[in-house]
């Protein structure tokens, strides 16, 4: 890639590019045309517009830029473990132009005063559309619904309590309704916190080895199953946050398949790694859903393939140093994600054969834009240019100084991945590239 | 031979050589208990720290018998009487102990896996003393030993372990222990605390204790925290006793040479009964002793002794 700019023109061309559109790649190298931040032309072939500045990007492959449906900013109250501007570094890093902010907080995104807060510190950091999810209940304590309304006329995108689960059936029942009524999805942590108990990691043959104690899948399956049956009786839409079990991608599957509104997503962690990884002791492998079973992180991983599963979501969750050196059964749960997380999918999904590449862009840019109803992530024309160019087969080191956000909880550190996210641009804006100089 | 290794954090990495080489030097300190002079001072002018982080008498009590007669000066530290508390971080307090610069550490601690983090920071030899419901391998090693006492070669001898097998580290380190020597391992108690998936670490699994006994050369009876039948691990103490209980009628359908083991304190009259804790068939106080003698044989040895000077004599 030849980088003579200075600074991004208002106009230009990106060329010798592969676009991915619809799950697909094409064969022939295109271009894209940007003018005014705006998807002007793009195609196969040569650009019909002449005498523009070029960026000529041989070989790479443009896709629209990255969307998240689930991200920890943890701005206001914890941020000395990130911000919304240190999060938007690690995004745009990571190929992100989007994400949907979780609304634990301190103090909770409850209110629409606080929705505006985390709309306007995204703003000012200009690196990525950051969507804030307001919370279910208030104080997210599980009890009086929240005023969803307001916080959607403020600009809230979805509604969780994501952190903990919502344990009250008629509360979830009630949230539907409102997430019916308003367009918006609720978001569930699926966890029946009844079966799961006080665990710290996956319940099976690891934790028993381990001596540390196990966290039920029959604790997951049956949130899951609930909720299902709430979307199915009020007709609300349902979206499964972080799938990890087999059993719940077959209940999703089968729920779909009788035409129920659910949606769900899941972490580049739960399709790759599985619970073995936490042999060592290590909180970077400690996270809430655990890390799961083989035949769990196979059937994640066939859930993206055959669309059971609707998107791949980080679940980004910044920890401090000091946090995580805890002992495994006293450190929080939760990793850090953006930044890998095409990386990951590219290693563990594509190399191994269970996706193709265009199917992976397409869990991380149209799919989740039709989760949150978003006219983003398939660079129609006229549409805002948010897009990414990636190089699928570069090698790259995971380690603490390749991250550009606050933590490094991260449970890839020191692993060698392929797939690589060279520059991403947001409403035909630079906000990362992968190579020195960096472009003003 | 001698123990190549900085630190005992458990049985699942120490291969049967070693652990026979352990049961050997501590059968040694163990004929010389009943002598005049006691100590052997390879330990002399080093300091040893027992960092008791969890609530322990015998185990401390123990280590520090096995560190005076090797002469060692000891320090203690436990969570009720130091500023160890438990808001410092594990981290802290290895920084703590790494610039004492202790000569070696014992650790007993509520996490499992807190050995092990602390060996990884420290210098300094570091032997676990109980990590959690990971492993207490101390406790195997003088378990093992008393069975080794009584029925020599462990290959093919059948050991079957009762109670709270899931969280237990008493269990885990009697398992991988006995799996290096060879014997067969079955483990028995109610559904609630003896998960299946144990059985991939090379047990039998048995619900049934009349079935789990029949064929035993030795019973190892886990004591049973009784505020786990709060949570609901078991309905009662009455019926824990009625279920798994070690009752002179259990004791009757055993083989006529099978004998049973405690790790101690005893809840009498749940996990076994008074007759039989009492009764002829208990080697409960003989694990004492060899509990002293084997904490003997991994300070000797991991502070550098060499097994051939205790043969000759030096012991004496
Ligand atoms: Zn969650």
């Amino acid at each position: 890639m030849e980088w003579s700019w200075q600074r991004i023109p208002a106009e230009y061309l990106v060329t010798g590019v592969k676009l991915a559109r619809g799950g697909k790649i094409a064969a022939r190298k295109g271009y894209l045309h940007v003018k005014k931040g705006r998807v002007e032309a793009l195609g196969v072939g040569k650009p019909t517009a002449e005498g523009l500045p070029v960026l000529e990007a041989d070989g790479l492959i443009l896709a629209p830029g990255f969307i998240d449906t689930h991200v920890h900013f943890r701005e206001p109250g914890e941020e000395e473990k990130e911000t919304v501007a240190t999060g938007s570094r690690a995004a745009a890093a990571g190929g992100f132009t989007t994400v949907v902010t979780m609304p634990n907080t301190d103090p909770t995104i409850d209110n629409p005063g606080l929705v505006r807060y985390v709309i306007d510190r995204g703003n000012e950091a200009g690196l990525c559309r950051v969507l804030p999810a307001g919370a279910v209940s208030i104080g997210r304590q599980g009890q009086g619904l929240a005023e969803l309304g307001a916080m959607v006329e403020a600009g809230a995108r979805a509604f969780t309590d994501d952190g903990s689960p919502i344990e009250n059936g008629k509360l979830m029942a009630a949230a539907l309704k409102y997430g019916n009524l308003l367009g918006v999805p609720i978001m569930s942590h699926a966890e029946d916190r009844s079966i799961v108990g006080s665990g710290c990691m996956h319940g099976g043959y690891w934790s028993t080895r381990l001596g540390l104690t196990g966290m039920a899948r029959a604790g997951e399956d049956a949130a899951v199953f609930r909720d299902i049956e709430l979307a199915r009786a009020s007709g609300g839409h349902l979206h499964v946050c972080h799938v990890s079990t087999r059993g719940a991608v077959d209940i999703i599957r089968r729920a779909k398949a009788d035409g129920i509104n659910v949606t769900a997503e899941a972490t580049p962690h739960h399709f790759s790694l599985d619970h073995s990884r936490c042999r060592d002791y290590s909180p970077r492998f400690k996270m809430n859903p655990p890390l799961r079973e083989t035949d769990d992180v196979a059937a994640v991983a066939d859930g993206l393939a055959d669309g059971t599963i609707d998107c791949i979501a980080t679940d980004h969750a910044p920890h401090t140093a000091t946090e995580k050196e805890l002992q495994f059964d006293q450190a929080p749960f939760g990793v850090i994600g953006l930044e890998t997380a095409f990386a990951v999918g590219v290693t563990y999904l594509v190399e191994e054969g269970r996706l193709d590449l265009g199917q992976l862009i397409a869990c991380f840019s149209e799919r989740p834009a039709r989760v949150l109803g978003l006219p983003l992530g398939s660079l129609e024309d006229g549409a805002e240019a948010d897009f990414v160019l990636l190089d699928p087969s570069g090698e790259w080191t995971v380690d603490a100084t390749t991250l550009h956000g606050r933590s490094e909880n991260s449970c890839f550190l020191g692993d060698r991945l392929r797939g690589r996210v060279m520059a991403t641009f947001m409403r035909g804006r630079l906000t990362w590239r992968a190579t020195e100089p960096s472009l003003t | 031979m001698s123990l190549q290794r900085k630190d005992v954090l458990g049985l699942e990495d120490m291969s049967a050589e070693e652990i026979l080489l352990v049961l050997d030097i501590a059968s040694r300190f163990r004929a010389v208990f009943d002598r005049p002079v006691r100590s052997v001072p390879i330990m002399r002018g080093r300091t040893v720290v027992n960092f008791f982080h969890e609530p322990s008498t015998r185990t401390r009590i123990s280590f520090e018998l096995a560190e005076k007669r090797l002469s060692a000066d000891i320090v203690n530290f436990s969570v009720a009487t130091s500023s160890f508390s438990k808001g410092e971080t594990l981290r802290d307090t290895a920084e703590n102990l790494a610039a004492m610069k202790i000569d070696m550490l014992v650790v007993r601690h509520g996490s499992s896996g807190a050995a092990q983090y602390l060996s990884r920071v420290l210098a300094c030899p570091v032997i676990n003393a109980g990590d959690g419901c990971h492993e207490h391998p101390t406790q195997g090693l003088l378990d093992i030993m008393t069975m080794h006492q009584r029925l020599g070669d462990m290959r093919g001898k059948k050991v079957t372990i009762i109670g709270d097998i899931a969280h237990s580290r008493v269990a885990r380190s009697n398992i991988w222990g006995l799996n290096k020597l060879g014997a067969e391992v079955t483990v028995c108690g109610p559904p609630t605390m003896v998960p299946g998936n144990i059985a991939r670490m090379g047990v039998t699994v048995e619900y049934d204790l009349k079935k789990a006994v029949a064929q035993a050369d030795v019973l190892n009876v886990l004591r049973i925290q009784l505020e786990r039948g709060a949570g609901g691990d078991f309905p009662s103490n009455r019926e824990y006793h009625r279920m798994y209980g070690i009752t002179e009628d259990v004791v009757r359908g055993l083989k006529p040479e099978a004998f049973v083991m405690h790790p101690g304190p005893m809840n009498r009259n749940v996990e076994i009964s008074s007759e039989v804790a009492d009764g002829p068939r208990q080697v409960i106080l003989d694990q004492v002793a060899n509990g002293v003698a084997v904490r003997m044989a991994l300070i000797y040895l991991l502070s550098g002794g060499d097994p051939g000077a205790l043969a000759s004599g030096e012991a004496a």
